[in-house]
This record gives structure tokens, C-alpha cells and sequence, in this order.
């Protein structure tokens, strides 16, 4: 998992006073026997980038087309700025969305597409023009103005219908898999041009994905769904370093996830007993734990280090080398416990060649720190 | 463009399958039409067969070839030829029109509906094939009569007390008309209005356009190519038809397919007709020349 630096979270102490330019009230929707949105309440406010991550399925697609009015919720309400719009057809909505396929209109030029939305309501031609020239300029297609859409490339394709729906300013913005079609390498760079462009127009972007990482660079949260719910609500950093429950934890990110019963707690100082390592585990914990409850321990691969030969750990496991993946500037590898489990964790390079660099079948010590786990009830 | 030097004579799949329509159009196209052709341009006699041969004899090695352009004359000095040309590209035109604007909604309410209507729906438009044209064009001569079946009903009802005058009028032409083109309308608008991406839609209605708008800016351009191949299989054998004017219509009714008829055969005057049938052919042309030459156009527009 890369971390890139992510914005910080929206002070919610700030915003709480404010009315939220979203609001879902105890949205549900069926399709048939399935239920696509099972009961979900979600503020989000102005200015924000906000993902929708989560597996193929889950139901992110139906809660934006249910936001921009393409599907009608079976019960609950939806509030814009405030403003119940639950029944107002699309066309009547402050919102425009950049369709998953693009839906750019193959009769129109690129310059076409993007003044189409401005020509549903009274604007002058020169005004209009303007417009369309600087919704251009943003996403870098000005040369491009006079192509049809079956002219254009893939990733050309995107910046117009980012360009189309940007054009009437909306005050929020839907992304349903925006960077879908494009490969890795550019959808790194529209992914960094999206978040620019967002915080120079202060819309409010909804953006659905699918990929963690997507969701991690760009948003300021992310609502992590699971089957028509919201699994949990957080910054990107607080959701990778706090996940709050085995799917939370191991949808973002890879992780170590230890089974293990607990001992006694003294304080916030947890002390579990761990069939799989063997050993006595360490963790923090806050929350009142009954001795004998079975809990996970969850720890992200980067905080896993390799003990020296001296060195003493709360955390103390040893294992073997089965597996290493090169990765550049970091590396991953999987120790075997003797119980079979395999534990993950990764050593920056630059270390891994200045200390002595590790083989295949090599034993090795591994720790981590008490405070660097997280306990998982769920 | 540059092409390459050598001959390729490998690809033969590729020249069969390029060859076949070209060798089909000229078998049962332009071999006919050449022999219409070389017909029209012959005088006409009371003989079998009525007209004589272009190429007259061939004594002492002189050819004697006798184009006679006559025919061609007739028809332009004659207005009665004219009339019938403007006569039928009147009815053509309005009966397309009225085709479309028919098919038009049936084809898009088809279209939009729950799919497992569709093809009920579309078996509907296709039902009446499986009777004979000539059987359902007489049926209409039942309904239209004077003593039909709307004649009756009209003053059964007590609307009116002497029955409408419909059989053998324009109005009657055009019902037979439009009854009998209409599946050829509906089909190509169907198949191009199915085929319609319905996200268009939602993104026309995303950027704040009303749903009679998006049917005027998204559906209706897109559907154009299915709107104009439907105009196409109407209007040109409307051109050339005989049996509905001949039916339903009176004898002011005057149609290019009439008047051949008429020509070739109460009058044995097969050149003439040939003439007619030549002129007709170039009149369906023209529009479909300046068609694709448009298309060819809007495809090399952009940059
Ligand atoms: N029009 C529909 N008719 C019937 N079922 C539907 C319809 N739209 C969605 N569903 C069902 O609702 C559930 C949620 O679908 P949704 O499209 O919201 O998923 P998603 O999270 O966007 O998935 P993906 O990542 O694959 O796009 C799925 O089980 C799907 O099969
Ligand atoms: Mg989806």
C-alpha cells in the first residue's frame, strides 16, 4: 500500500454547524428481492472530496443515481443545501455527474458537449462561449474543440465529460468510476488533476471507486460500503490506520489479522493469548475486554519490523522467508510462523542493502509495538 | 494514398465477397435496366413484339444503328408525363410523411417498451405480410366503399345520413398507401431507436434538459440514419406504384406506375413505357446520390 499524502480531514467541529450539502435520511432501495441500499443516513458537506469505496455490487452506483434523480429511493429523503429533493427530477437538480461510460454525445463536437448544459438555461452566446473556452483550458483539450467523440482517445474522452460536467458549475459533482478506462499510470496524474481542479472550484465532489488507493489519494473521506450499507465512515488515514472492523481492515490495504483470546487487561494494556503464534500478544485498547473474549489483532505490514539479534519485543514472533516481492523502493516479504501462518511485512530498500539483505528459507525474529495494532471486536 | 505496386490476386475470399452485390446488381440491375434502356430508345410498331430493333440491318458491311429519341420527346412535350412525374412525387412525399409520422411514435413506443413486450409488439407490425398485398388492398375497397364498413357504421350511428364519398379519391390512395408502407417505416426506426444508448438520456437530463428537449437534441438526431432508410423503402416503390392508385384511386388519380402500365400494356407502346421507367429511375436516383454525397461530407468534416 503507497501512501500518498492525502488532504486532511474536514474539521467536522467546523462544520457541524453548517448545513451539509448532501444528506442522506434513512435511504433504502430494492431492486426486486435485492435490497441495493439498506438504511443509509450520511452527511456530507460543502467543499468536500468524498469517495464511495467499496466491492463490485455493493450498491455504490444506486446511491449516486439516486442523488442526481435517475432512481427514486423506496423510502428516506434526500436533501440538497438543506432542501428536500427526494421527487425533483434530474434536470431540476444543483448536481452534475460524469457517467461511469462517459454517455458523451457521439452527434456533437467536443466544444458541443461541453456547451450543452449551458444551453438548458438563458445565457448569451458570447458568455457562453466563454464558458465552454475555459471548461477547455481546465482539463487541457482546447486543440481538441471541433472532434467528434469517436475522435477522441480514451483518456480525451474523460477530460470532455469532466469538462461537460464541470461547465454548468455545479455545486456538487458525481464521479462514478471516473478513472476506470485509463491506465495506471494515467489515472495516477488525472487523479492528482482531479483533486487540483477541485479544490480551485470548491465543488463538492461524490466520487465512486472501487480502488482503495484511488479513494485514499484523492478524498477527504471515504464511506467504505459492504451489501446496501456504510461499513464505516472516515478520513483515508484514519480508516487505514483505525480500521474498525476485519472488512474495513482488510479491504483497505493488506494487514496481519491474529485471532487470539484475551488474558487480562490492565488499563488500556491488553494481553492476549494466540494459537497461531504461539506467544503472548500486546496490544492497546481502550475499551473494556472480558477475559476469554476472542478478539482480532490487526497489524499493517509496515509496522512490522525485523528484531536484531538482540533486541526485545512486546510482539515477539519468529518465522521464515517464503515469499519476496520486489516492489522498488519498498520490498514485501512472508515470514511462515511454525504454526503455519504466514506473517507479512515490508523493509524500505535503502535498508534492506545497507544492513544484510534477506534470502529465501531465512529465519528471522519479527516485533512490533503494542500501541501499533489495532483490536478488532467485529 | 499510396497503394501498393504489386498486384495482390491472393485475396480472393476478400474479391468474392466484395464481388457478389456488385455481380448481383448487375445481373438483376443493370442488365435489365440496359435492356429498358436500349428499349426506350426504339421505335414503336404494331407488331410482336411491338417495337423495332436498334440495330436495323447489316448490308455490305455498314451497320445501320437507329436511335430513336422520340419516346424521350413525347415525354417532355406531352404534360400529361409531367404531371403524373410532379403527381407522384406529391403522393410519394406525402405518403412518406405520413408514414413517418405514424411509424415514428409506434417504432419509439415499441422501443421503450418493457422488453418482454417488444416482440409481441413487433410481431403485430409484421402480421399483416402473411396475407397477400393485393388481398388487403381489396379489403380496404370493402371498407371504404359506399356502403363499407365505415359508411355503415356512420350512419348506423346516425353521424351523418348520406355516406362519405371515400373509394376512389387521393384520400383513399393515401390510406392504402400508408397502410400498406408502414412496416417498412417501423422496422429500420425500431432497429435504430433499440440501439439507442438510454445514459444519453440521463446525461441530456443531467445537464438540466427536459425530456421533450431530449428527444429533440439526443433521440430524434440520433435516430436520422433509421429515419432516412425508412423514408428510402417508402418512398421509392411508391414512386413506381401501381396497384394501390390503380384499386383504391379514381381516374384522376395519375401515378408514373399507372400511366407505364397504361403504356405497356393497354397501349403496346413498350418503348414509351421504357422512356417512363428510364425517367423514373433517374428521378430516384438524384436524391440518393446528393444523400450519400452529404454523408461522405459529414464524415470527412471534422479535423
Ligand atoms: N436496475 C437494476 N435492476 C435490478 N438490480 C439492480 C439494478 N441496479 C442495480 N441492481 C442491483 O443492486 C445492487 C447494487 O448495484 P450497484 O450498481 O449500485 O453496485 P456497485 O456498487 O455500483 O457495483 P460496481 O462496482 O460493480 O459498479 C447489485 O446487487 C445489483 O445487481
Ligand atoms: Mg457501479
Amino acid at each position: 500500500m503507497t501512501q500518498t499524502p492525502s488532504k486532511p480531514a474536514l474539521d467536522t467541529a467546523h462544520t457541524a454547524y453548517q448545513t451539509p450539502s448532501v444528506r442522506f435520511e434513512d435511504i433504502s432501495k430494492s431492486f426486486g428481492s435485492t435490497a441495493a441500499i439498506n438504511n443509509i443516513s450520511l452527511d456530507i458537506h460543502q467543499g468536500e472530496f468524498f469517495s464511495l469505496l467499496g466491492p463490485s455490487g455493493c450498491g455504490k452506483t444506486t446511491l449516486l443515481r439516486m442523488l442526481a434523480g435517475f432512481e427514486a429511493p423506496d423510502r428516506g429523503r434526500i436533501l440538497i443545501d438543506g432542501e428536500d429533493m427526494t421527487r425533483v427530477p434530474p434536470y431540476e437538480r444543483p448536481i452534475n455527474m460524469m457517467f461511469q461510460s462517459y454517455a458523451l454525445f457521439p452527434h456533437m463536437s467536443v466544444a458541443d458537449n461541453i456547451a450543452f448544459g449551458l444551453k438548458q438555461a438563458p445565457m448569451t452566446r458570447s458568455l457562453r462561449n466563454a464558458r465552454v473556452s475555459e471548461m477547455m483550458e481546465l482539463v487541457q483539450i482546447s486543440p481538441l474543440a471541433r472532434r467528434k467523440p469517436h475522435q477522441l482517445s480514451g483518456g480525451q474522452r474523460q477530460r470532455v465529460a469532466l469538462a461537460r460536467a464541470l461547465a454548468r458549475h455545479p455545486r456538487i459533482l458525481l464521479l462514478d468510476e471516473p478513472l476506470g478506462a485509463l491506465d495506471k499510470k494515467l489515472r495516477e496524474k488525472t487523479q492528482f488533476e482531479l483533486v487540483n481542479i477541485q479544490e480551485r472550484l470548491g465543488t463538492t465532489f461524490i466520487v465512486v471507486t472501487h480502488d482503495q488507493e484511488e479513494a485514499m489519494t484523492m478524498s477527504s473521506r471515504i464511506a467504505l460500503m459492504r451489501e446496501g450499507r456504510i461499513e464505516q465512515l472516515d478520513a483515508p488515514r484514519r480508516l487505514y490506520e483505525f480500521p474498525a472492523s476485519r472488512y474495513a481492515a482488510s479491504f483497505i490495504g493488506s494487514i496481519n489479522l491474529f485471532e487470539a483470546q484475551v488474558l487480562q487487561q490492565t488499563g488500556n494494556e491488553l494481553t492476549l493469548a494466540c494459537d497461531a503464534t504461539g506467544t503472548e500478544l500486546h496490544a492497546h485498547c481502550s475499551e473494556k475486554m472480558l477475559p476469554g473474549m476472542t478478539l482480532t489483532l490487526a497489524v499493517r505490514p509496515e509496522k512490522v519490523r525485523l528484531l536484531q539479534p538482540n533486541e526485545q519485543s512486546p510482539n515477539q514472533l519468529r518465522g521464515r522467508i517464503k515469499d519476496i516481492a520486489y516492489l522498488g523502493g519498498v520490498s514485501i516479504y512472508h515470514a511462515e510462523l511454525p504454526s503455519g501462518k504466514r506473517v507479512q511485512f515490508t523493509q524500505s530498500n535503502v535498508q534492506a542493502l545497507a544492513e544484510q539483505p534477506l534470502n529465501w528459507e531465512q529465519d528471522v525474529v519479527l516485533g512490533w509495538q503494542p500501541d501499533s495494532c489495532t483490536v478488532l471486536t467485529e | 494514398m499510396s497503394r501498393p505496386a504489386t498486384h495482390q490476386p491472393r485475396l480472393t475470399g476478400r474479391r468474392l465477397i466484395i464481388g457478389l452485390p456488385w455481380l448481383w446488381l448487375g445481373l438483376f440491375f443493370a442488365l435489365p435496366f440496359l435492356f429498358v434502356l436500349k428499349l426506350s430508345l426504339s421505335e414503336s410498331v404494331l407488331a410482336q413484339p411491338p417495337y423495332l430493333d436498334l440495330l436495323r440491318e447489316f448490308t455490305d458491311g455498314v451497320l445501320v444503328l437507329a436511335i430513336n429519341l422520340g419516346n424521350y420527346q413525347l415525354l417532355l412535350d406531352d404534360s400529361l408525363y409531367l404531371k403524373a412525374l410532379l403527381s407522384s412525387l406529391q403522393i410519394a412525399t406525402i405518403s412518406t410523411l405520413l408514414t413517418l409520422l405514424l411509424g415514428y411514435p409506434m417504432a419509439y413506443a415499441i422501443a421503450r417498451a418493457p422488453r418482454h413486450w417488444r416482440l409481441p409488439l413487433m410481431m403485430l407490425i409484421i402480421l399483416p405480410f402473411w396475407t397477400s398485398f393485393l388481398i388487403r388492398v381489396y379489403a380496404w375497397i370493402g371498407i371504404l366503399k359506399n356502403n363499407g364498413l365505415i359508411n355503415q357504421l356512420l350512419t348506423g350511428l346516425g353521424v351523418i345520413d348520406s355516406p362519405l364519398e371515400m373509394l376512389h379519391t387521393p384520400v383513399a390512395v393515401y390510406i392504402g398507401i400508408v397502410y400498406s408502407y408502414l412496416p417498412f417505416m417501423v422496422l429500420p426506426l425500431y432497429a435504430t431507436l433499440i440501439r439507442l444508448d438510454l445514459t444519453l438520456l440521463e446525461a441530456a437530463a443531467d445537464l438540466g434538459c427536459r425530456p421533450w428537449k431530449q428527444f429533440l437534441r439526443i433521440t430524434l438526431p440520433l435516430s436520422l440514419p433509421g429515419v432516412l432508410a425508412g423514408a428510402m423503402l417508402v418512398f421509392i416503390p411508391v414512386m413506381g406504384e401501381f396497384v394501390i392508385p390503380d384499386l383504391l384511386g379514381g381516374p384522376d388519380t395519375l401515378m408514373l406506375g399507372k400511366l407505364m402500365w397504361t403504356e405497356f400494356f393497354s397501349n403496346k407502346d413498350w418503348p414509351l413505357a421504357s422512356a417512363l421507367a428510364a425517367v423514373l429511375l433517374v428521378v430516384l436516383i438524384i436524391p440518393f446520390m446528393l444523400l450519400r454525397h452529404y454523408e461522405q461530407r459529414n464524415l470527412e468534416s471534422s479535423p
